[in-house]
């Protein structure tokens, strides 16, 4: 509990250096303010929703009706490493569920969350615009190529053993 | 001493280069400067790594540490340049090799261990033939001996590379190089000798239509927009590139950003808008971070601004991150989008040169589309529209992904056939597989069978025979492609994707989806659901048209095409997956049935423990069996068994 306030704290002073940008606080900007929130803390927490909402003066409820209409925002926390999956078209036709399946059975969680020991998360995106290399998956960036249900054991033991 | 030299190149760029646009000066002094600039004439070598997010995805990066560390060890002086991706996903990394006297030469999968053999021989002025594309066509430097050259490779003899023609070639985040071959004269002249709307009617003579999927022409919105009389105006780039397979620009962001910020500056001036937003997919960083690197630069070249070289237009862009929403990309959700809101469509009229972003006259196209107005202004109309069909001018960039021998991208003229893009220019199908079928205008698309290989690639053909250009993507099936499994795919990603406006769409694309699913899913053992497959797959027609002919939006009025594409091309495959349930080419897991082989099984048990669903049975050192209510066809048993006991039927 003690913990939590505090981080809340810490995360509130971020919060609002992020709204200091966006001093005119009109609607236009909430995606913006949103996105960058989500980058600094990897998700969008309930307190950071709430004083985004005193800021563009906008009840909180439109804001989270405006947040879960798009894929991007996510809710808790991100793993250390974030495993995002295309399962675009190009994907899809080499082999990407077999690779989907593979991680979801290796790191042991599904689209969207994130492992108990919060080193792993993993995401399903529709096309990182590399499908002449498909299947692709991204960790923390990081694109790997071609790869096979195989493949991907390695690269996962690899983030692990980093550890 | 750098930004000194900066700044005398920027006022001899500005004040020569530009402003003396109307000028094709031959003075040899100037010429040669602009052969320095254009990386033509160099006095030390120049090292270009493709750096683009397939050449990184490659390993692009760490063959860029090779080649750095590989010239500060034996102290070479040469400068390192990072392209984006001149189009051969397939073979990259891709590094090119020029050294003064000599013409650049281009290699292929050049990954981080092979940059010091290809280094070493090029610095003995050897070409080493194992990794070797084709060296550049340059005038006044030697030829490299028995190398062919790049633009003679099959890959790129048959393009016509207008948007393309610097992706991959020069330093994308270098407004020097851009200027020196011939960018922003288009805008400048455009500004200062041309009326907004002579710029609508030579875009309009060009025939250049949009680039986007829906084919309007260009010219003729412009007009729209130019004549409306409001305070405010809107130009937007639609950079969303939603389809799922599609990522040509995302490639001319990342290879050649100052030629979209060119054509966008022509746009906004031909309609009178002072503003412009670039609406990009947050998925897309690297592409994000090169656009912003060159607005940044545009403006210190006070080509983005006010005043642009006191002709008193203003010209602002500013950069919009997509949510991750397909339907954004549907110019009205998208302007939503901006606005701060959810991103649905809404009913049109009023269009958006009527009233778009902000309730103010707007004007939105597509990368590609803006991509192409320096060159008709450059060029002019009439040499533009000499290439292509009758109604579909130009060419068209598409990215070529799936199972096809070279994925990437190619820029080929319209009217071009659909065989030689896959057999000609990208090598045919990989491993030699045979070919099944081409999916074109992804999730509002359809297929091309082999029966119509040989139509040319325009708008109203690719209608003719139930697909649509799209923005471009062409993903390549062969025969271990399942259709009813893509079509499937397709319906999932709509279902997903649909704003949930609309009843016909939201809920018509789940009936849809539910259809595919229960095809391709297990047999039930009682088959009590035959009657309901059955009842299904005979509505598809019917729920289709409903959904089309009732949707309000482009995403909803084209969702079934993938179904009703393959459903009438491979009518087989589906009834082979509902009469006999069987999948043909092996792909629907569920209709797998695994057996044991009771003579090869040695009761080793491993598959027991592997089995998610305990759906094997057998104690150990006696034969076991798989009970087929229960399995649920996920393969782990038969990959488990060393002994080839356990086989699929
Ligand atoms: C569901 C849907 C998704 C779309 N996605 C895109 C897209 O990703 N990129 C794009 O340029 N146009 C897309 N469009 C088309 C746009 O609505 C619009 O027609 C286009 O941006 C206009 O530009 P153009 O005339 O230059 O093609 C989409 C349309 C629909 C209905
Ligand atoms: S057709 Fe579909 S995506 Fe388009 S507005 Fe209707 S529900 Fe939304
Ligand atoms: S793994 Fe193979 S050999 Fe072992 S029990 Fe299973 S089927 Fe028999
Ligand atoms: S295929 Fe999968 S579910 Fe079926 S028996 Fe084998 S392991 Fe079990
Ligand atoms: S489909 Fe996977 S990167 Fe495009």
């Amino acid at each position: 509990m003690e913990k939590n306030r505090e981080s809340g704290v810490v995360m509130e002073t971020k919060v609002r250096e992020i709204l200091d940008r966006y001093p005119e606080g009109r609607t236009e900007n909430l995606i913006p303010v949103l996105q960058d929130i989500q980058e600094t803390d990897g998700y969008l927490s309930e307190e950071s929703v709430l004083e985004v909402s005193r800021h563009l003066k906008m009840p909180a409820s439109k804001i989270y009706g405006v947040a879960t209409f798009y894929n991007q925002f996510r809710f808790a926390p991100l793993g250390k490493y974030h495993v995002q999956i295309c399962c675009g078209t190009a994907c899809h036709v080499l082999g990407a569920s077999t690779v989907l399946e593979e991680i979801e059975k290796n790191i042991g969680v599904k689209s969207g969350e994130t492992t108990k020991d919060g080193l792993f998360s993993m995401e399903v995106v529709a096309c990182i615009g590399a499908c002449g290399l498909a299947p692709v998956i991204s960790i923390n960036g990081n694109f790997h190529a071609k790869v096979t249900g195989e493949s991907i054991k390695e690269i996962l033991d690899n983030y692990r053993n980093q550890e | 001493m750098n930004s000194q030299y900066n700044s005398s190149v920027k006022d001899f760029l500005i004040d020569e280069v530009l402003r003396d646009f109307t000028n094709n000066s031959k003075d040899p002094h100037l010429l040669e400067q602009i052969s320095v600039l254009r990386n033509e004439k160099i006095s030390e070598p120049v090292i270009y790594v493709g750096a683009g997010t397939c050449g990184l995805g490659a390993g692009a990066a760490k063959t860029l540490k090779s080649v750095r560390k590989y010239i500060e060890e034996k102290d070479i002086k040469a400068r390192v340049i990072e392209t984006g991706c001149i189009g051969l996903c397939a073979v990259e990394p891709i590094m090119d090799v020029q050294i003064p006297g000599y013409n650049r030469v281009s290699f292929q999968n050049v990954t981080e261990d092979k940059v010091d053999e290809v280094l070493d021989a090029v610095f003995q002025l050897e070409v080493p033939e194992k990794f070797v594309l084709g060296q550049f066509d340059q005038s006044d430097t030697r030829k490299w001996d028995g190398v062919r050259f790049l633009k003679d490779h099959p890959f790129f003899a048959p393009q016509k590379r207008l948007v393309l023609k610097n992706c991959g070639i020069i330093d994308p985040v270098d407004i020097k190089e851009y200027i020196a071959r011939g960018g922003y004269k288009s805008y400048i002249k455009a500004i200062n000798v041309h009326s907004p709307s002579d710029i609508c009617d030579i875009i309009e003579k060009s025939g250049l239509r949009g680039r986007g999927g829906g084919g309007f022409p260009t010219g003729l919105k412009w007009k729209f927009a130019n004549r409306e009389e409001s305070d405010q105006k809107y130009l937007i780039c639609n950079a969303d590139e939603g389809d799922p397979g599609a990522f040509m620009d995302r490639a001319v962001i990342e290879g050649d950003p100052h030629r979209l910020i060119e054509g966008m500056a022509i746009g906004a001036y031909a309609i009178g808008a002072t503003k412009a937003y670039i609406y990009i997919r947050a998925e897309y960083p690297l592409a994000i971070e090169r656009l912003e690197s060159a607005i940044e630069e545009a403006r210190e070249y006070g080509l983005v601004g006010e005043d642009i070289f006191g002709t008193g237009v203003d010209f602002d862009i500013r950069i919009k991150k997509g949510a991750g929403a397909f339907v954004c990309g549907e110019e009205t959700a998208l302007m939503h989008s901006i606005e701060g809101k959810r991103g649905m469509p809404r009913p049109r009229p009023p269009f958006p040169t009527t009233r778009g972003l902000f309730g103010k006259p707007s004007v939105i196209n597509n990368v590609e589309t803006f991509a192409n107005v320096s060159e008709i202004l450059l060029n002019g109309a009439d040499w533009f529209a000499s290439t292509g069909t009758e109604k579909s001018k130009g060419t068209k960039v598409f990215a070529l992904s799936g199972k096809i021998a070279l994925t990437g991208l190619v820029e080929i003229p319209m009217g071009t056939t659909v065989r030689e893009v896959i057999f000609d220019i990208a090598g045919g199908i990989l491993n030699n597989r045979k070919f099944k079928a081409v999916q074109i205008g992804g999730p509002s698309g359809g297929c091309i069978t082999e029966e119509n290989l040989d139509i040319q690639i325009d708008y109203d053909s690719l209608i003719n025979v139930g697909a649509m250009m799209g923005s471009g993507g062409l993903v390549v099936m062969d025969e271990d492609t399942c259709m009813v499994d893509v079509a499937k795919f397709f319906m999932g990603f709509i279902q997903r994707e649909s704003c949930g406006k609309c009843i016909p769409c939201r809920e018509g694309t789940k009936r849809l989806l539910e259809i595919l699913e229960s095809i391709t899913s297990k047999p039930d053992a009682a088959n009590t659901e035959a009657l309901d497959r059955f009842k299904g797959v005979m509505q598809i027609e019917k729920l289709s048209q409903v959904i089309k002919d009732t949707s309000l939006c482009g995403l909803g009025q084209t969702a079934p095409n993938p179904v009703l594409s393959t459903h009438k091309l491979f009518r087989d495959e589906y009834e082979a997956h509902l009469y006999d349930r069987q999948c043909p080419a092996g792909v629907c897991q569920n209709l797998k049935v695994y057996k044991i082989d009771v003579d090869k099984c040695t009761g080793c048990t491993v598959c027991i423990r592997k089995c998610p669903v305990d759906a094997i049975i057998g104690s150990k050192k006696s034969p076991h069996f798989i009970v087929e209510d229960k399995c649920i066809g996920c393969g782990a048993c038969y990959e488990a068994c060393k002994f080839d006991a356990i086989e699929v039927v």
